[in-house]
Formats: C-alpha cells, structure tokens, sequence
C-alpha cells in the first residue's frame, strides 16, 4: 500500500470508530464511511483503511479494492492548493491538454503528485459543468474559466 | 435572433422559475399535483398505461421505453422493491442532470413516488455523483421538505401509501453510471458491472426488484401525467416523443442548455440555437453521446435529432452531450482523447474492454506520431468490431464508436496522417516540423544551446538552421527564442 507510514492518534482512531458507527457498522455502507473518512483527513491512508476493517468487519484487501477502485478516494495526502485542471470535452477541445501542460512544468509534478513542499497538488478531472467557461482550472473552491497557457503563472502567484 | 424561438422547456420548465430550496414555490408550479393525482385515482396498470402511451424512453442513454420497463419491475412480485434515480452523469461535457437537480429537485422526487406507486415500490435511492455538491444539498433539502408537508414518508396523502427517499454518493467511476454497476456500488462494493439478465427489474438492488431510471427521464413524468400522455406524444418524432435536453459546447457561440422537441435538426440547433461556429471558423464536425458516441459531419446537419436517427447515422444520442468542433481540431486526435477516457474508467472486469482498448489508444497514439501505417487503419477497425461484440458491459460495447464513426466520416484525416505524415488541422506535434524563419532569425545561438540533440546549426549572428533529421520536436527552442523566429508547420 502507501510507503509513507503513519501513526495514527487516539483520536483520529476513536473519530473513524465513530464514524462507522455513525453507520451502524454496516458493511454496505462502506462507500459512505470512506466518503466521511476522507472528508475528516483529507485522504485515506492505509492505517485509517486498516481502522474502518475492524470496525465494518470488512477484509483491508476489499477496501483497497473499493479505495483505489473509485477516482474520487486517494491515498495519498493533497497539497495545501489542489489544483484541477477538467479535461472533460468542452475543456478539451478548448485547450486543456496544453494547460495541464503548463501546470505541471511550472509545478514541476505529474498528474496525481504532490509538491515536495506540499503546497500544490494536482489533478485532472471530468466536466465540473461550467463547459461554457472552458478550458476551467480549478484550485480548491476558487474556478478559473477560459484559461490560457499563459494564464497559469499568474493564477500559481495568487497562492505564492 | 431569438434564443427562445425553437426551444420548449419541458424537462427544465421550473429551473430559474422558482427557489429551488423552497417547496412552496414549487407547488405554485404544481409540484405533487400529478402525484396527488395517480395515487388518489388511479390504479398501478392504468397509470402505467399512460406511461406507455407517451412514448417516453430512457434519456440515460439506451432510450428503452420507460413504461416498459414500469411494467416489468411492476410484474415481478417481491417483499419489497426499490426506485432508484441514476444521477451519476459521467459523460465528460455534460451537466443536464446536475441542472434539473439543482433547479427543480422536486420534478425528480414526484417523480420517483409516481414510479413507486406503480411499480409497488417502498424506497427509493438517488445514486448522485459526489463531485456535485449543490445538487447533493439541494436534494437533502428538498426531500426533508417533502417528508414535512406528508409528500414523502408513511401514509401519503391518507392513501396508505408509504415512500421515502435516501441519498447514495458515487465517487467518481464513469463505469458507474450503468445500472448494474451502479446498484452493486449502492451496495458497497466496487462498481463492476454484471452480465444482464437479470435485469434490474427481475433481481437488482439486494436482489430485489428495481427500477432504475435517468433524471431526466424522471423529470419528464409529472408533465406527462399534468398534460396527458396525447400531449406528450405530440411532440417529437415517429418513434422518439417528447423533448431532450443537449448540452452545447465546443467552438459554437452560444454554449449551455439547450431543451429542443425530438427532431429538431443538428443544423437548428448548433446554428440558430448555437449561433454558429466561434471565430468564423468552419464547421467540421459534432459528437454526440459522448464516449460511447460518435463525430457527425456536415452532410449529417439536416438530419432531424431523435433515438434511432442518430444511431443510423453513426453516433448516438447518449445522455446529451453535444460538441461541436471546428476545423483546427484533429479527428483522430478526438478519437484518441476518447479512448483515453476508456482505457481510464473500464473497471477491467473483462479483456476485451480492459486490453482492447488500451491497444486501439495505443495504435491511436501511434498514428498521431506519425508512425502508423495502413495495416494500422485495418487493425482499429477489426479490434473496434471485436470489442463491440464481445465487451460485457455498455462501456465496451459502445467505446469503439469514437473510432469507428471517425474512421467512417473522416477517413481522407486518416489517411493524411498515415500516408503523408501530415495532421491537416494542425494538432499532432509528431507530424509537424519546426522551421526557423530567416528573416526573423538575428544568430542569437539560444536555440542551438538549448536543443538537446544539437539538431540547431548556424554561426552567431547568421540565421540559424533546424535539420529535420535529427530533431526530436522538443518544442525547447521555439521557447527560448525571443525573436519569434521559430515556428511549427
Ligand atoms: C458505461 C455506461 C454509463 C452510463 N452512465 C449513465 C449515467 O451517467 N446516467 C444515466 O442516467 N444513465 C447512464 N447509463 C445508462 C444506465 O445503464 C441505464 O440504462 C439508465 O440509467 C436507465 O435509465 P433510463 O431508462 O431512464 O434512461 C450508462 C450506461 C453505461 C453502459
Ligand atoms: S466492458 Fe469494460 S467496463 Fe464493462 S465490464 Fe467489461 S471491462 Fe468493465
Ligand atoms: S524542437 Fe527540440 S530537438 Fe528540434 S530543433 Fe528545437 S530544440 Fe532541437
Ligand atoms: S468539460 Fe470542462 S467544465 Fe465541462
């Protein structure tokens, strides 16, 4: 799984126990616990997967399968500024690819990684349904519509 | 020009009417009128007939007939029975859902408790994408709402009639969307799809019975009921009834909703509606249906809009994303960024879907690079067809269709690409060459410094020359050069 070890606190175990049981313990609410889980820390590393196990009854392999099954889970931590570039259609057919270009040669990562210093992370997804605004970037809550290769230095400078 | 003239808001006749987040005002617009009325007057059969009357089909994508399928789930008798909204909309361009979600959840949840009275359900789920988080709230208040006023939850209306709605949250797995795969997401697991039969309607969520319908779809049923299913049937084609809303974008001017009667032409609705190609550029071609539809060109512009047309022409009608395109986009470039959604969202449960589509990106890849051949051209076709007939879900059956329709409508793009090594519209940096203008050229030796291969000849302050036969088409000089001087061709 993840090579990054971590330790979990008391805490952060008694929080994803409650969680669980939030859902009373049900194995087919699995999905929903992982989608809580992350909210709580950002991302699901293998010790908070090995918690929500004990708690659901559940085998760790199955909720590896079900973790690095859906995009929407990861297990690696986000930077401070997640950075998503949509490469849904209307943003393709605008120029995305070369964005998403621009982004990762200034930030200096590939599509899922991030930076040494943890403030940018990045990632690409499908149609956040402003195509009309396309190519979009998206960096946490902030959208930025018809951006341009040229664009994208300024928008990094904004978190700088 | 009039936006307005050849649009009818009928799946969007409440969005930007009313607040969302205020039942009262949808009610003003007859919200659960419809539903007061089937579950106080009619029988399950007879408002199930209605159903079947309209013509309605599955906006989800596969335009089943949604009586039909009313029926069966109605006809298999169980303890118990579910209703389930599929709002996972993964077609990448495409927000229609989202927006009646967002605009008029209420149509939806109505909508829901018709289908459950008819087919004998008592719950219902919304599979709705975690990646929307307004519709998601929207939603949650909006069937609290419901509960308050007695529209949902036990004894409805003193019928006797008990329904209620929960929330289930995708996390982003296109493969999802299709009905299998997204009830045994419901039920924890990972989203692979299983072989039907069993339909849904026979054994679905837990094994029970279950109707799973589109949003849209659902959002077309109160207005049936309200206008009667002769109204209804009125609108549209032979065989394709009602409205069905497209989301426009791509190189048009006009890009957004749009809401057009079945049959309205490509033409009307990317040019009058659309306002025409941006720029001035000319039109090249439209993808419909998304990543399992196709490109259309020109000569399919007259053709009028519905279920079986779009299928004849190659394409099909998908969920509703419409893409136009213009002539600076590479065909084949298209096909390939569609195969690169695939290869990403086929949950790899079988080969054909899992291996044959990472070969046809890859033969795609090869081709833009300049490196395919003519066999190449017959491999996609052949591997296309294989995995159409042999994929286990609709993801595969329907992926090859980018290609196939691209290879049909733009073969001379093809050809361009294998035979001369040329990408006519200019997108495929394999096939392209980098040139120095000489005239702009001032002997800087940037370039020459930069170029990794020492592809750059030239003495300082002469012109400086690129020999194609060693460049690698980096593109590092052309941005090192201040002076403008480098281009690609
Ligand atoms: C790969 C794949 C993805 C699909 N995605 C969706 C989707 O996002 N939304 C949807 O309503 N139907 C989707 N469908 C169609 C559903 O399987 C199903 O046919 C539909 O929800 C039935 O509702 P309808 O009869 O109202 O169209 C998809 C099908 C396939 C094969
Ligand atoms: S066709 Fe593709 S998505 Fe469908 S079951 Fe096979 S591998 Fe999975
Ligand atoms: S494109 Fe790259 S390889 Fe070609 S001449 Fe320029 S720097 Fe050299
Ligand atoms: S395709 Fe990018 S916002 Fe829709």
């Amino acid at each position: 799984m993840s090579s990054i070890k971590i330790e979990l606190r008391k805490q952060d175990i008694e929080k994803i126990r409650e969680i669980a049981a939030s859902f009373g313990n049900d194995e087919q609410e699995l999905i929903n616990v992982l989608h809580k889980c992350q909210e709580h820390f950002g991302y699901l590393p293998a010790e908070v997967q090995e918690v929500i196990s004990e708690a659901l009854q559940v085998p760790l392999a199955k909720i590896y399968g079900v973790v690095t099954f859906y995009s929407f889970f990861t297990m690696t931590p986000k930077g401070q500024n997640p950075v998503s570039i949509c490469m849904g259609t209307a943003c393709y057919v605008r120029g995305a690819e070369k964005v998403l270009e621009e982004f990762k040669k200034e930030l200096e990562i590939e599509v899922g990684q991030t930076t040494d210093d943890g403030r940018f992370s990045l990632s690409s997804l499908r149609c956040v349904g402003a195509c009309g605004l396309a190519p979009v970037v998206m960096v946490g809550d902030k959208t930025y519509g018809r951006v341009a290769p040229d664009d994208v230095k300024d928008i990094l400078k904004e978190y700088s | 020009m009039d936006k307005k003239i050849k649009q009818l808001r009928l799946v969007l006749r409440n969005c930007g009417f009313i607040d969302p987040e205020n039942i009262d005002e949808a009610i003003a617009r007859d919200a659960y009128l419809s539903m007061g009325k089937v579950i106080t007057e009619m029988h399950p059969a007879e408002a199930i007939k209605i159903v079947k009357e309209s013509g309605l089909r599955g906006r989800g994508g596969g335009g089943f007939p949604t009586g039909l399928k009313w029926e069966f789930a109605c006809n298999n008798k169980a303890d118990r029975k579910y209703v389930v909204c599929n709002a996972d909309e993964g077609d990448p361009g495409a927000f229609m859902d989202r927006s009646v979600l967002e605009g008029d959840p209420h149509s939806v949840i109505e909508a829901m408790a018709i289908c459950a009275y008819c087919i004998g359900a008592g719950e219902g789920l919304i599979y709705i994408r975690a990646e929307y988080p307004l519709a998601i709230k929207r939603l949650k208040t909006a069937i609290a709402q419901a509960r308050e006023y007695g529209l949902l939850g036990k004894n409805i209306l003193g019928t006797g009639f008990s329904f209620d709605i929960e929330l289930r949250y995708g996390a982003g797995a296109f493969v999802c969307g299709e009905e299998t795969a997204l009830i045994h997401s419901m039920e924890g697991l990972r989203g692979e799809p299983t072989v039907k039969p069993p339909f849904p309607a026979e054994s679905g969520y837990h094994g029970k019975p279950t109707n799973v319908n589109n949003v849209e779809t659902l959002a077309c049923i109160p207005v049936i009921f309200s206008k009667g299913a002769d109204w209804f049937s009125k609108i549209g084609t032979e065989r394709s009834k009602g409205t069905k809303v497209f989301a426009l974008a791509g190189k048009v001017n006009n890009v957004g909703l749009v809401e057009v009667p079945m049959g309205t032409s490509l033409r009307e609705v990317i040019f009058e509606i659309g306002g025409g190609i941006n720029n001035d550029r000319k039109f090249k071609a439209v993808q419909t249906g998304g990543p399992s539809g196709g490109c259309l060109t020109e000569e399919h512009l007259d053709t009028p809009i519905d279920f079986d047309n779009l299928i004849e022409a190659g394409s099909m009608m998908g969920s509703g994303g419409m893409i136009v395109m213009d002539e600076d986009d590479c065909m084949v470039s298209v096909a390939k960024f569609y195969l690169d959604f695939t290869v990403e969202e086929s949950c790899g449960k079988c080969a054909p879907c899992r291996i044959g589509n990472k070969r046809l990106y890859e033969l795609l890849d090869h081709i833009c690079k300049g490196k395919g051949d003519m066999a190449d051209l017959d491999r996609l076709r052949n591997m296309s067809e294989v995995i159409k007939d042999t994929a286990l879900c609709g993801l595969g059956q329907t992926s090859p269709n980018p290609v196939l329709s691209t290879l049909d409508n733009f073969y001379d793009e093809y050809l361009a690409h294998v035979m001369d090594k040329k990408c006519p519209a200019g997108q495929c940096r394999g096939l392209m060459e980098f040139f120095i203008i000489e005239e702009n050229c001032v002997g800087c030796t940037a370039c020459a410094r930069v170029c990794p291969v020492n592809a750059i000849a030239g003495e300082r302050k002469e012109p400086h020359k690129i020999n194609k036969g060693i460049c690698i088409k980096c593109g590092a000089c052309m941005e090192k050069c201040k002076f403008d001087a480098i281009i690609i061709q």
